[in-house]
């Protein structure tokens, strides 16, 4: 096995946090506690390194292949640092038919990176995603954790700039359908226009 | 209100009828609407405390039965009948599972109620949960709904603190507390038994079933996995009766259920309406017509196989049997409208290279049709390299991939690329002839 290099123990100072996520779960289910612990790593340090893996194995008395396993099945957790902002297109049915193909290679061209790779600076990370579940208002386009929708090619380079100078926006958020006109009165407004 | 209703022996299929109301979705899209304090102030938790401290379990279970509630899923399966098939009380822990790792290409609707009403999933697990003597509700919420999840959790714990949730809830003597958990990004983990897996921190491949989850689910116990609107529906049901949900819709398909259209139309979102409306009343009348020539629309998620936008289909009533007979089905009730200008092979192609990215691997069928061939052969014809009998062996995979697999990944894969060449085996026909599609249009974006 090859050694690893010593880092300071992610979970080494959040005794409490590690409590706190194995006390959601039954005495009988630690286990479950595996995919909290990755989420906890992966957010601080955007990314699972082998380290890291070794320690939560250690926490939960899984072998760190198994930890392994789990990871490497799901498709947000990563083993190479993603940038400081992550940006994530849906690539699906609904998305592309809102033009998410052509917002995906506008971000290539303006980024300089195709999917999966992160700029030399460390700032922008480009890959495509599957349905992000957000069809009604796309398409969609998610920055770390957020999602900004309708997503158009001027608020696309409006939302670029604004990340090149660091300052995130608010997202939008639209949802159409039942919540039309209704989001700061609490009236509903049923549309009702007839079939032509 | 459900006294008024209940005179009237004609059953609602319609959102125009007056007599209709919404439920669901009342509290959607208001500004904090998520906080305790607003759900209090409008009904909040009344249903639960109804159920819990004067009906009995059995009571709730029979209501949900006579409700005539199916599976809000996809699979439509009757809901009080699968909470029945809950074993007697053993003194083993069991356990209500909401499945709120919505991931169907065309559907968002549970997403909207975790961010903006997560108490109603939270009183609508309480009555599941007590209906089926199980004291811990889980909710498992896929990892980019991280809105949803956050919102869940301050819910959860306000609820808590309010006394909500914990030991003996309104004096009633049931203990009751709910564990939010997060995926990370995996379809397959929408479907129950990989749920379970998930869940228990192994990786999210499906499980062997019998036994079914009622018999031993999470950790071996007996579960019962829920979508989130079969969950919230029950609110409704206890609140308004069974005969308010069930004089609403069709024969086979009772009450009320949230509708997502996306795709070529004006104004497309989640709407709520009662079982047996048309897809002629939602896309027009509601989401304001297709935006441009349409061609085709999937009728419930990119696993329903797609129908043409003709008044044959769009007349057609949006219950689980009124679809069946038009050759599809209801699935979760997203609806992607298809321009006419989109050409439907590469279309196809997106939905199977979604397929393929989000097959588990378990099964060689999934793994070496679903994620490996059919992909090839799609990027074969899509860039025009397509050539005489390709067709033939596209249909010759399908029939062979389906049936095959450990659960229905692998025919949920198939069943939209036979329709489409069913219904459009024009241009896959022209696409192979000519190596161009008979819509070249690729310029989709907004500016």
């Amino acid at each position: 096995m090859t050694e690893l290099p010593t880092i300071k123990p992610f979970f080494a100072d959040k005794q409490d946090l590690v409590d706190e996520i194995l006390g959601r779960y039954p005495d009988y289910g630690q286990r479950s506690a595996v995919m909290p612990l990755l989420w906890e790593v992966q957010r601080a340090e955007r990314h699972i390194n082998e380290a890291r893996i070794a320690e939560i194995a250690t926490i939960l008395d899984m072998h760190p292949t198994e930890v392994k396993g789990v990871m490497s099945f799901y498709s947000t957790y990563h083993e190479q640092p993603v940038g400081k902002y992550h940006l994530q297109v849906c690539a699906t049915l609904s998305c592309s038919l809102a033009g998410s193909d052509e917002m995906y290679d506008y971000l290539v061209d303006e980024l300089g990176i195709v999917g999966g790779e992160t700029d030399k600076a460390g700032r922008f990370s480009l890959q495509k995603v599957e349905c992000l579940g957000s069809c009604g208002t796309a398409p969609v386009l998610q920055v770390n954790d957020t999602y900004f929708e309708c997503v158009t090619r001027s608020r696309c380079r409006h939302l670029l700039d604004a990340m090149r100078a660091d300052t995130l926006p608010e997202p939008w958020r639209e949802r159409g359908g039942d919540n039309v006109g209704c989001r700061k009165s609490q009236t509903r407004q049923i549309p009702r226009c007839r079939r032509r | 209100m459900s006294d008024a209703v209940a005179d009237k022996p004609q059953a609602i299929t319609s959102r125009h009828d007056a007599r209709y109301k919404v439920t669901l979705y009342e509290h959607v899209g208001i500004d904090n609407a998520w906080t305790l304090d607003y759900y209090l102030g409008h009904e909040g938790y009344q249903a639960a405390k109804q159920a819990l401290t004067t009906m009995q379990p059995e009571d709730v279970v029979n209501e949900v039965k006579k409700s005539g509630l199916r599976g809000r899923g996809g699979a439509g399966f009757p809901t009080g009948v699968k909470w029945s098939f809950m074993p007697k009380p053993d003194g083993r822990q069991r356990f209500i599972l909401c499945n709120a790792d919505e991931s169907e290409p065309g559907s968002f609707k549970d997403r909207y109620i975790l961010e903006d009403d997560p108490h109603q999933l939270i009183e609508g697990l309480m009555i599941a949960g007590y209906a089926m003597h199980a004291t811990i509700g889980i909710v498992y919420i896929r990892g980019e709904y991280h809105l949803g999840y956050e919102r869940l959790v301050q819910a959860v714990k306000d609820a808590r603190e309010a006394g909500y949730l914990g030991k003996d809830v309104f004096g009633s003597g049931f203990d009751f507390d709910i564990i939010v958990h997060r995926g990370a990004g995996a379809y397959i983990c929408g479907e129950e038994t990989a749920l379970m897996n998930s869940f228990e921190g192994l990786r999210g491949n499906p499980r062997m079933k019998p036994p079914f989850p009622a018999q031993a689910g999470v950790y071996g116990r007996p579960t019962t996995i829920n979508n989130v609107t079969s969950i919230t529906s029950a609110v409704h049901i206890i609140k308004h009766g069974a005969e308010w949900f069930a004089s609403m819709g069709t024969e086979d398909s009772k009450g009320t259920k949230l509708y997502q259209v996306s795709g070529c139309v004006n104004r497309p979102g989640v709407y709520e309406m009662p079982m047996g409306a048309t897809f002629g009343e939602l896309i027009y009348d509601f989401a304001g017509g297709p935006s441009e020539d349409a061609k085709a629309f999937i009728p419930g998620g990119s696993s329903t196989p797609l129908m043409p936008f003709t008044d044959e289909f769009l007349s057609a009533p949006m219950s689980y049997d009124g679809i069946a007979k038009k050759g599809s089905m209801l699935g979760t009730g997203g609806v992607i409208v298809i321009p006419k200008e989109k050409c439907i092979v590469n279309f196809m192609w997106n939905c199977i290279r979604f397929y393929a990215h989000e097959s588990c691997g378990k099964c060689t069928p999934c793994r070496e049709g679903v994620a490996t061939w059919m992909p090839k052969m799609f990027q074969k014809l899509v860039v025009g390299r397509g050539e005489a009998g390709d067709l033939e062996l596209i249909e010759n995979m399908s029939s062979n991939i389906k049936g095959t697999g450990f659960c229905v990944h692998a025919d949920a894969a198939m069943w939209p690329i036979d329709a489409s060449i069913k219904y459009f085996r024009d241009e896959y026909e022209y696409l192979i002839e000519h190596g161009v599609p008979k819509y070249p249009r690729t310029s989709w974006w907004k500016d």
